[in-house]
């Protein structure tokens, strides 16, 4: 069997929000290519912190953050790592902040020095990939929250990331745009890690299933197996089959 | 809620370059602002009318954004004919109309109407974003720029914030009274909104690092072609000479 070194790999992460108790702690996560990889767990328990400590937003206070085979220590680290991996954030409002939809698209690949005729051709062409097409002059605080949503990965995406981190993606969506996010996350080819809290949204856009308890990450073997689609009275309860 | 209910259209007026647009506004605007004599005032609102006829407002609309100065307009009516120094027009009972007092009424009246007019017809007919983009281009600091734009942006999302703790705060029975619990809670909510203001500041700052921004913004070019320039250059360069000759000819 081939070794396969991760792409992402966290050893020992502690982190405490001041005047906290810690909410990471010890944990041990690794990432591999290709992986489709669906993160479960209560409010609170640490999901969105986990991928800000990715991003190098949050700066842990101890343990070893290694991504694409390199130690990431300082914001200078990170700067690579924010080209290659791209996160969704959990309220679309926090990313969008352009006028209009195609300035904010735009803004990703300019920074990446693209110049204004490619950050156009980019932009209009991942719209178009998501469905958006003829929404570039459109007001992006004027949009639906489904719209919101797809515009802001719209502005990820045009950023061509190695891997996407979706916080809650399938959050307020109705269940055609979700049908839709879930196409689109499908036709990727891309790794991914998604939290959310919806399992049928799981069952068909992930391969595995992890969850977090007590500052730690856990293969969720009790989940994953767990995955089935069925309707009856009490589905959305835990139960046993 | 903000609304821009002018910037919907497709008349000529929509289709100058925002540029022009506030360049011809400083300079109209500031035409009228300090011309004197009573022609050059009602020349200055015949072009401003005229503006908003091209713009194809609706009336309506156009009279109630007016109505914020007429109110304004009658405190000065009110208070400056008897007050004023000068001649007597006319006498009620103990007061004395001024002769000098109504003209000046008059032309206060006419450059506000005149000025109010000009700007409805070329600034709110623009989206705030393509202003934003055309005083970038005509040299404003880019921070500045975008200071406004972001703060445009944000607006909207702060209100609905508020909306959300206000409704939160509804639901649960508070009626707003002159009393210590009522100051208390808008107190915490007008705290409350600052704390997720800020909080929300962060997070956007946040989402702009992992997209690569290093403190350099970049604007787009314009993306739709103007094709009224010519045309509107051509009539506001007469207007403004027709005023500023009305002005000095007086």
């Amino acid at each position: 069997m081939e070794l396969k070194q991760p792409i992402i790999s966290l050893e020992g992460i502690h982190y405490c929000y001041p005047g906290s108790r810690p909410i990471l702690k010890d944990l041990e996560f690794n990432i591999f290519k290709g992986d489709r990889i669906g993160l479960v767990a209560p409010n609170g328990s640490g999901k969105t912190t986990l991928f800000h400590i990715i991003m190098g937003l949050l700066k842990p206070s101890s343990g070893k953050v290694n991504i694409f085979g390199k130690d990431r220590r300082t914001e200078q680290d990170f700067i690579d790592v924010r080209r290659r991996i791209g996160l969704l954030f959990q309220d679309a409002d926090d990313q969008l902040f352009s006028p209009t939809v195609l300035e904010d698209v735009s803004f990703g690949p300019l920074n990446l020095g693209k110049s204004k005729e490619e950050a156009v051709a980019i932009s209009i062409k991942t719209l178009e990939f998501l469905g958006l097409d003829d929404f570039e002059d459109r007001i992006t605080y004027k949009l639906s929250g489904g719209e919101k949503r797809l515009v802001s990965l719209a502005t990820i995406l045009a950023m061509e990331p190695e891997i996407l981190l979706l916080d809650e993606p399938g959050n307020a969506l109705d269940s055609a745009m979700k049908s839709k996010l879930i196409d689109v996350l499908n036709s990727l080819n891309i790794t991914y890690v998604l939290i959310s809290h919806e399992f049928d949204f799981f069952s068909e856009t992930t391969d595995q299933i992890f969850s977090m308890e007590n500052g730690k990450i856990l293969l969720d073997d009790e989940v994953y197996l767990h995955i089935h689609q069925h309707s009856h009275k009490v589905g959305k309860q835990p139960h046993e089959h | 809620m903000i609304t821009e209910p002018f910037t919907a259209g497709n008349s000529i007026i929509h289709n100058v370059d925002p540029r022009l647009k506030i360049v011809f506004t400083v300079m109209l605007s500031c035409a009228v602002a300090v011309a004197n004599s009573l022609s050059t005032l009602l020349s200055g609102l015949a072009a401003g009318l005229l503006l908003v006829g091209l713009a194809r407002l609706d009336g309506r609309a156009f009279l109630k954004r007016l109505g914020v100065v007429f109110g304004f307009m009658a405190l000065i009516w009110v208070v400056l004919p008897i007050t004023y120094p000068g001649a007597p027009l006319f006498e009620i009972g103990p007061l004395q109309v001024s002769r000098p007092g109504v003209a000046l009424c008059l032309k206060i009246t006419l450059k506000s109407v005149a000025i109010l007019s000009i700007l409805i017809a070329l600034v709110a007919t623009t989206t705030l974003s393509a202003i934003g983009n055309a005083l970038y281009r005509l040299g404003v600091p880019g921070k500045l720029v975008y200071l406004m734009v972001m703060t445009y942006r944000y607006i909207f999302v702060i209100e609905n914030e508020y909306q959300r703790l206000m409704r939160a705060a509804r639901i649960r029975g508070f009626q707003p009274g002159t009393n210590i619990h009522s100051y208390k809670t808008f107190a915490y909510l007008t705290g409350m909104i600052f704390i997720r203001a800020s909080a929300r500041a962060e997070s956007v700052y946040q989402a702009m690092l992992c997209r690569g921004f290093k403190g350099q913004f970049h604007t787009l070019g314009p993306v739709i072609p103007y094709t009224q320039n010519k045309g509107f250059t051509v009539l506001t360069t007469a207007a403004l000479i027709i005023i500023l000759g009305l002005e000095i000819w007086n």
